[in-house]
């Protein structure tokens, strides 16, 4: 064996073969599926941007593997540095591609059609007719028929023409366009902005920063600058299917509509408006919109004298389709300890011997508060947790007279009284509240033309055929000879037609043709 | 709510049903009729070269069928015709029914959705076989449509009535109708392409057995396949913009990485993996055909799998 001697690679020789390999339409494919694959955990997996609650419980249930997913970015799929480096790797690929074949699609657009072929009856499809009409007559119906849809150059005893160049065209600029999707999407990212809020009836919200429940903001926002709307919201109506039955139709929300009177700025008139599931509102520099709602039973809590210490309307959460809903009560004003509920509300409240308290309808229809008391610090080192959830790391439970765990079980209008002369706490009413989602997203028409130019430039290149069509005329003893050639740079079952428009039109020009039937070379061989 | 035209819509599923089996052994006695008898045995490539003179300008295919065989089985061909026609009308009489007694598009969970799906791959093949005789593609396309009507019923029923207020939108028309009409086509281009792998490997084996015969040839097979996706391809993707748009007003984003977006946006991806598979130099046609097969794969574990077991918030869509 001798050695293999290898040519050896510059380092912008080896740049040149990796840039070459990573434009090549085998590694684009290779990246095209790798990209599905790679989309593919997202549905799998809990994904902390669209759910951090459910993500979370995934990670505590699965102690062994849930870290390791989490490290290896299976919770963040579409921000992970493997799926980034797949749809990267795709666009360079992409953009590599289409520079070059813009060039030469620029020059094809600019030089005319080639030369006829010394041999027509080489190409895979041709005609052969002899008819009763000059040279130039016979060329210029082939030129009718070809219209303006191809570039037509002549000679006084050839024609060439070259259609479709459409086709190319749309392939580029589907590319290219599917380039502005994603600088659309970058450009939002960067300055766009979403925050959430829960609103009760009868409360309202401004935007502003410290507003807000949640928000996220892109890197180039600045919060200070957010107009400064604000919105109060009058009335929530919310209506289930009660009519009918089986399966994920009982229940089933059936409307969500809020009247909200919105105000510009501070101090401008107020606009009476229709916030509705599909229905969002614009405001200037941001658009509302209606996401969720839930119930906000009004509770009151007083000390042994009778003073209040805690009365509002308090949010909880939905847990299940049914509502019910889980929340707290925070009273850090009780003494000599804090004092701290926490629970369910139902909506339609029954009590169950196997799940204990729960809804079995999501409307108010019979509502009920489920509460136990904790008592001691609720905040210990200033970290209360979540609105809906008690920190009992510095608390115990209470326990009434008896000396079981204190259940405290409310309709509304009711008053309990807690034992140990901690006061009482009342189920005043039920209000609801609408979880609102504020957004703004500069980018999204960027982002919606461009997909709406890759669908055009796609029908285009996919229904548009680039074909060469060739004339050549010779004289004969008394006729003319013609032969027509074409030739399709892809698949193009409707080649063949093409030439058999042009044969009918120059016979037909003719009259009745001296040879009937005129000469006709059928396909030969395959029609590749 | 309407439950006497409800009810009237589910009588014309089950209908459709039987109509749909009787075509399907319809088509079964055509394609048996088309095995020759024995000693007949011809070589299909001698009847596939027959496409010579005096066909200047026809396509190989329509000269490619038999005589003898289109003669034995042309009666059972046009009987499942004949249902297949019917069994289309009567889908399209439920959902147009259901419509009626829900006062909205019948389009509003994966019952109404399979059953539009399988209206309109009904009605691509009946259209299609008035321009064409498509004898040979019967049986392939009523059997996976009465499967799918089956699934829907058995599985995937749902109770007539209203709309949750995400869906109540004039956005679900176009999107789900749209989504319909390109799984319709991506059906039966996946029929197609299943067949071109089947006929291509009979005749690269040189044999093939006689039902086969009344196939058109895998070159032919093929490039229909390929008309198929070149339609339904563009439609998925309008299908795809038309989710976001209406993604963005429902749920305030265009784009949400929802388990369904998610495998929207493979399907997507496979089938333009598809397309450039079969414009790229050195990748046969086979297995740019196998990615089209695969991306059919995706559509399937979309309207099941995902819908089922998958959380998200297109899960109204299930049950």
């Amino acid at each position: 064996m001798t050695d293999i001697q290898q040519p050896k690679l510059s380092a912008l020789g080896w740049a040149r073969w990796a840039w070459r390999q990573l434009t090549s339409m085998r590694t684009a494919l290779f990246l095209l599926l790798l990209l599905a694959v790679a989309a593919l955990p997202g549905s799998i997996w809990p994904q902390r941007s669209i759910d951090p609650v459910r993500t979370a419980n995934y990670i505590a249930d699965h102690p062994r593997i849930g870290p390791w997913l989490d490290r290896l970015g299976f919770f963040e799929v579409y921000a992970s540095p493997w799926f980034s480096a797949v749809y990267l790797l795709l666009f360079l690929s992409l953009v590599g591609c289409v520079l070059p074949r813009l060039r030469v699609h620029v020059r094809a657009l600019r030089t005319p059609p080639p030369r006829v072929p010394a041999r027509l009856a080489r190409l895979e499809h041709h005609r052969e007719l002899s008819v009763d009409l000059s040279s130039a007559e016979v060329l210029a119906q082939a030129r009718s028929v070809l219209g303006r849809r191809y570039r037509v150059a002549t000679t006084e005893e050839t024609l060439s023409a070259e259609g479709g160049y459409g086709r190319e065209t749309g392939n580029l600029l589907f590319h290219v366009a599917l380039l502005g999707i994603i600088v659309g999407v970058a450009i939002g990212h960067i300055f766009g902005w979403k925050g959430d809020v829960i609103v009760p009836v009868g409360t309202g919200f401004a935007n502003t920063e410290i507003r807000y429940d949640t928000i996220q903001y892109g890197p180039r926002v600045n919060p200070r600058d957010f107009t400064p709307f604000s919105l109060t919201l009058d009335k929530l109506t919310v209506t289930f299917e009660d009519q009918v039955g089986g399966r994920g139709q009982f229940g089933s929300p059936r409307q969500f509509v809020a009247d909200v009177t919105t105000h510009a700025r501070p101090g401008a008139p107020g606009v009476r408006q229709t916030l509705a599931v599909n229905h969002p509102i614009e405001m200037d520099g941001a658009t509302v919109f209606l996401l969720g709602n839930g119930y906000a039973p009004v509770i009151t809590v007083r000390d042994k004298d009778g003073k209040v210490l805690y009365s509002q309307a308090t949010p909880f959460l939905a847990r299940d389709n049914n509502y019910t809903s889980s929340g707290a009560v925070k009273v850090s004003g009780a003494s000599p300890k804090e004092l701290g509920f926490f629970g369910n509300f139902l909506p339609t409240g029954v009590i169950t011997d196997d799940q204990g308290p729960i809804s079995i309808f999501p409307d108010a229809r019979d509502p009920a508060l489920a509460l136990g008391l904790y008592e001691g610090e609720l905040a210990p080192g200033g970290d209360g947790g979540s609105v809906y959830t008690l920190n009992t790391e510095k608390m115990t439970q209470v326990k009434a007279d008896s000396g079981d765990i204190l259940r405290i079980w409310l309709k509304p209008g009711e008053t309990m009284k807690l034992p140990g002369d901690r006061g009482s706490i009342t189920f005043d009413r039920v209000e609801r509240w609408a979880g609102l989602s504020i957004r703004h997203d500069p980018a999204r028409w960027l982002t919606l033309g461009s997909a709406l130019l890759a669908l055009g430039a796609l029908i285009a290149q996919l229904t548009i055929k680039r074909r060469r069509v060739f004339v050549r005329v010779a004289p004969g003893d008394g006729v003319t000879l013609v032969t027509l050639g074409a030739l399709s740079k892809s698949d193009d079952a409707g080649l063949g037609d093409v030439l058999d428009k042009i044969g009918a039109a120059i016979t037909s020009s003719a009259g009745s043709p001296r040879h009937t039937p005129p000469r006709q070379t059928p396909v030969r061989g395959s029609n590749r | 709510m309407n439950t006497t035209l409800a009810l009237y819509a589910n009588y014309a599923i089950y209908s459709a049903i039987a109509v749909l089996t009787l075509a399907m052994l319809a088509y079964a006695l055509y394609l048996s009729r088309a095995v020759p008898a024995r000693g007949e045995v011809r070589d299909r490539e001698v009847v596939m070269a027959g496409g010579g003179p005096g066909t200047a300008g026809a396509s190989p295919s329509d000269s490619a069928t038999p005589v003898e065989t289109v003669n034995a089985g042309a009666r059972w061909s046009g009987v499942g015709l004949s249902f297949s026609t019917l069994a289309a009308l009567l889908i399209g009489a439920s959902l147009l029914l259901r419509g009626l007694a829900v006062h909205r598009p019948p389009l509003g969970n994966l019952y109404e959705f399979v059953c539009a799906a399988s209206f309109f791959v009904m009605v691509g093949f009946v259209g299609w076989s008035r321009r064409r005789d498509l004898s040979w593609l019967g049986i392939f396309v009523v059997t996976p449509v009465l499967l799918m009507l089956m699934l829907a019923v058995k599985a995937f029923y749902t109770e007539a009535s209203a709309l949750m207020p995400a869906l109540q939108s004039y956005w679900l028309s176009i999107h789900v109708s749209m989504a319909v009409i390109s799984v319709a086509v991506f059906t039966l281009g996946a029929i197609v392409a299943l067949l071109y792998l089947l006929v291509d490997r009979f005749e690269r084996a040189g044999r093939a057995p006689g039902w086969a015969r009344v196939l058109p040839g895998a070159r032919d097979l093929e490039r229909t396949a390929y008309s198929f996706h070149i339609v339904a391809f563009p439609l998925w993707t309008f299908t795809v913009i038309a989710g976001a748009i209406w993604a963005r007003q429902a749920w305030a984003s265009y784009w949400n990485w929802d388990p369904k977006e998610v495998w929207s946006f493979i399907i997507w991806v496979v089938y333009a993996a598809y397309l450039h598979a079969r414009a790229t130099t050195g990748v046969t046609r086979q297995k740019a055909t196998w990615i089209a097969v695969a991306g059919f794969s995706c559509i399937i574990i979309n309207y099941t799998i995902v819908n089922m077991f998958f959380v998200g918030q297109h899960s109204y869509a299930g049950t």
